[in-house]
């Protein structure tokens, strides 16, 4: 039995310490946003936070994650700065399939904390672990550039 | 029905197309053609010669509930292309609902009742346009004729606006809510008698919104699924949530046709969480879209299944799979290499190909490589299936829902009417989800668990080692030019197993349905004209991948237009607007193509007008001609697919270590009319990102017949540091044409294009894709 902390919430999961965050997330928490892509973190669509860092759950056993903060991308809204970014994904209809939206979300939101007006350079090189099939890419980079001209106009 | 009729019919179902199908007829007779290809056998081209036809039944599409909630049916898979939104807007602005009023019903698996549903060849909106808005007028003359019972007025003197019927002379109005059961009592009117709306009456289609080149038009451009997406909510394949499921993975053979010997399962069922196992049996080759057969573990959640399938030790029988086992790329590339030194079966000619060549004052000759890809979406192929007292229940990412019925009848030996297939949101398809073998699979497993839902999880590595392949391809060409550099002679071969090879014995020769993906179709004006298809056989499963077949003829044609440009000296859009000759209409069986994606070549010719003004537009919008620094160049690719023309310029970057920074796209683009030019631009952006990946990274090579990569880390995918800094998407503004595909056509033209332009920059040409570290020095 494993004790976790998803989005504020208390989750008892009778899963095997060396279960993957991701499969608990989705196969027993039922919190199915976090998607599975390639698991061996090499694509990003698993991301999550871990105490406000992004994180591969596709790798991350379990047992690393006892006693802190998950995020998923259905909790990011809780966060002012996650809120903006899905916002600014939405007005410049960065989407095209979504499967891999929350994780590119996830990750530019743990981005734009850390750093809250990243240039260019800085963006290409903390995304490039998220990968689009579809090939958003321009949006993705200009909706994280609005989000953080967002937050330092307001 | 005669082939006039027919292209009075076609005309219509683009109305702002009727100037082409106007000549020779009157205007009244064309505005009273809509039942003209309808559904039967008698359609020869369009959506009415598609399986299932097309359907305008307003009752079938629209559903309108007392407090006014409108519900439009979507028939088409969503995997991307934004067809929900688009299809939905297209219904919702002729009916004249208020879009905040609007949701989206997702169709189930029925061409019966919804038409074809088969959502591939850039399709959906070219054949769906016109169906979808003739049953939002009908359903609106509904409305209106609800409206003018209740008030005893006749129908001409109401009128339909947002959301509501107003009678004009009293002032009264009812909102659509009010009138949706006494509207849903009527007759539905005949069709030939319904007037769509004016384009100056429309509030959505055909209107620009959103973000545009770098500009933000207009926030939140309507996208159905969009806070779904962004919040986590919005449905995928895997996502599908049903009480007591049962989690699967399948151990499928390494080589294509090999088949299970023996398995030992003891130690996969001590897998904690790990219930049984279940052996699949091979269908053999041709696979079709039946399961590759293997070994499927059940567990309780999907990591058990995955551990389990580790611990299985399976001895495989590669006798069956044949020669399949001995399949090497580099080889069987040269093997191709050498066909193409030979002539093939012939295709098309035109003049004295050896005269010409032999008499020409210069010669220039090259010989191109694509390798096999994956389709690779970043959803893997996942699929929920229920089994109960006879009846199956599928829920599932699918491109093609029919043949998805189908198979899971086939598999499971029920009549489709016992299966029911719910469409999820697909996570990309690309052409992989047009082939349902997991949804098979997973039929076969909960086969073993009545009553019980079994979701079958393909992994990264079954994604990528088992997809459907991208056909490899050589193309082998050879032109002459005269003294004043002008071609006067082309012969191209191109060889490249046959995605037929799937469905019967292996032609090994592509055909026409692929020859007309840019190869027959070639539209350049030179005197002599020879091409060829030699054979080459298939080895592995060949499937559809984004814009097919056009990928390699696109490449080859492209590259060697640029070649002869530089062998004769000349500038290259000087060059290939030479080439395409003067403005005309080049009809596809005057080319020998019978196919044509489909549609009526007199309505749809390769017009060689259209493919000028991309060409134009995208170098006149990059600065063609302007002077590059050292290690920069500009390189233009054009295409014809889809019935719609694309032209690509890069301005390109290569560092001296062989790093490739793109600096901009031009993307100049025409489909005829544009339904929702927001989501048209999108895909473009998106197929330049993924031409990108086919120029610069992605392989699959085969040794033994095992696919050699496994995942991201060997099998590479563009990476947002790929993508241009700079894209702009010129759209063609052309309502006079018919409306064409947009999903696919903005493909094509791209890995020629960058490697023109890495041709510009360092003089380094590329004939073997991917790029990969070729230009490392």
């Amino acid at each position: 039995m494993v004790t976790l902390t998803i989005n504020g919430q208390e989750h008892e999961l009778d899963v095997p310490d060396n279960m993957p965050l991701l499969w608990a997330l989705r196969d027993v928490a039922g919190l199915k946003g976090t998607k599975f892509g390639c698991g061996i973190a090499q694509c990003g669509a698993c991301t999550v936070h871990l105490a406000g860092q992004a994180t591969r759950s596709c790798v991350t056993p379990v047992s690393a994650v006892q006693g802190r903060e998950v995020t998923t991308i259905e909790g990011v809204a809780d966060d002012a700065v996650g809120q903006r970014v899905q916002q600014a994904w939405l007005d410049l209809g960065v989407a095209q399939c979504g499967y891999c939206q929350g994780g590119q979300i996830m990750n530019a939101t743990s981005l734009l904390k850390k750093t809250p007006k990243p240039d260019t350079q800085q963006i290409v090189d903390v995304m490039a672990g998220n990968l689009c099939r579809c090939g958003t890419y321009n949006r993705i980079l200009a909706a994280i550039e609005r989000a953080a001209d967002e937050e330092t106009s307001s | 029905m005669n082939r006039s009729d027919d292209k009075l019919l076609l005309a219509n179902v683009s109305r702002r197309g009727l100037l082409k199908g106007m000549a020779g007829a009157s205007a009244l007779l064309l505005a009273a053609r809509w039942d003209l290809g309808l559904a039967s056998e008698q359609a020869q081209f369009g959506a009415g010669a598609m399986p299932g036809g097309w359907v305008d039944n307003p009752n079938v599409f629209i559903h309108i509930d007392p407090e006014g909630l409108v519900t439009i049916v979507n028939n088409r898979a969503e995997m991307g292309q934004g067809i929900r939104t688009s299809l939905v807007m297209v219904a919702a602005d002729e009916l004249g609902a208020d879009w905040g009023q609007v949701r989206v019903q997702q169709a189930n698996a029925d061409q019966d009742k919804y038409g074809n549903q088969n959502t591939d060849g850039s399709r959906s909106m070219r054949h769906w346009y016109d169906p979808m808005r003739r049953a939002a007028a009908a359903a609106r003359l509904m409305l209106e004729q609800a409206a003018a019972n209740q008030w005893g007025v006749p129908v001409h003197e109401v009128k339909a606006g947002v959301h509501k019927v107003v009678h004009e002379p009293s002032g009264k109005e009812l909102g659509f809510g009010a009138l949706a059961k006494a509207a849903r009592k009527l007759d539905v009117p005949d069709r030939n008698a319904l007037v769509l709306k004016s384009d100056s009456e429309l509030r959505f289609i055909g209107k620009e919104s959103g973000l545009i080149n770098g500009e933000l038009k207009s926030a939140h451009p309507k996208a159905i699924d969009g806070e779904d997406i962004v919040t986590g909510k919005a449905v995928f394949g895997a996502d599908v949530d049903l009480d007591n499921t049962l989690y699967a993975v399948v151990a499928r053979p390494p080589v294509y046709g090999a088949k299970v010997k023996s398995v030992d399962d003891s130690e996969a069922l001590k897998v904690a969480g790990v219930k049984k196992t279940v052996r699949i049996e091979g269908t053999g080759q041709p696979a079709a879209f039946k399961p590759l057969g293997g070994v499927a573990v059940v567990a309780s959640n999907t990591w058990a299944a995955m551990q389990g399938r580790k611990a299985l030790k399976i001895e495989w029988d590669m006798g069956p799979a044949g020669d399949n086992a001995d399949y090497t790329s580099e080889a069987y590339c040269k093997s191709l290499e050498k066909a193409a030194q030979s002539p093939g079966k012939v295709i098309r000619q035109k003049g004295d190909i050896e005269a010409a060549l032999k008499e020409a004052d210069k010669r220039v000759s090259a010989t191109y490589y694509m390798p096999h890809m994956a389709q690779s979406p970043m959803e893997p192929p996942v699929a929920v299936v229920r089994v109960k007292a006879g009846k199956a229940e599928a829920w599932a990412p699918v491109q093609n829902p029919r043949a998805t019925r189908e198979g899971i009848a086939g598999i499971l030996g029920l009549d489709k009417e016992n299966v029911t297939v719910h469409q999820t949101l697909l996570g990309g398809g690309f052409g992989r989800k047009s082939k349902p073998d997991f949804v098979s699979e997973a039929a076969r497993v909960a086969k073993e668990f009545e009553g019980q839902p079994i979701k079958l999880q393909w992994s990264r590595e079954d994604d990528i080692q088992h997809s459907y392949f991208h056909a490899v391809s050589v193309d082998h060409l050879e032109a002459g030019l005269d003294a004043q550099g002008k071609a006067t002679s082309w012969r191209h071969r191109t060889l490249s197993p046959s995605i037929a090879s799937l469905f019967a014995p292996d032609p090994k020769h592509i055909q026409e349905f692929e020859l007309g993906m840019g190869f027959n179709t070639m539209p350049f004006s030179i005197p002599a004209i020879r091409l060829e298809n030699p054979p080459a056989p298939a080895y592995v499963r060949i499937g559809w991948f984004r814009s097919v077949y056009n990928l390699p003829h696109a490449w080859a044609i492209q590259s060697f237009a640029h070649e002869m440009a530089v062998a004769a000296g000349k500038d290259h859009r000087d060059f290939v607007l030479d080439l395409l000759g003067p403005d005309r209409e080049v009809h596809n069986l005057t080319v020998g193509d019978g196919w044509n994606y489909g549609e009526d070549p007199d309505l749809y010719p390769i017009d060689t007008a259209r493919m000028r003004r991309v060409i134009e537009r995208a170098t006149k919008e990059a600065g063609w001609g302007r002077e590059t620094k050292k290690g920069r160049g500009l390189g233009l690719a054009f295409h014809h697919s889809f019935v719609s023309y694309t032209a690509v310029v890069f301005d390109v970057e290569v560092d001296d270590k062989g790093k490739v920074t793109i600096h901009r796209a031009d993307i100049a683009f025409d489909c005829g009319p544009q339904a929702n030019p927001e989501r048209i631009r999108s895909q473009l952006e998106g197929a330049c990102v993924m031409g990108i990946g086919v120029a610069l990274k992605s392989e699959v090579t085969f040794k033994d017949g095992v696919a050699q990569q496994d995942n991201f880390d060997t099998y590479l995918i563009p990476q947002m540091a790929d993508a241009p800094k700079v894209v702009r998407v010129h759209l063609i503004d052309n309502a006079d044409d018919a409306m064409g595909g947009a999903g696919e056509p903005g493909l094509p033209p791209v890995a020629p294009a960058l490697c023109n332009a890495i041709f510009a920059a360092t003089g380094k040409r590329i004939r073997r894709l991917p790029v990969g570290d070729q230009l490392a020095s």
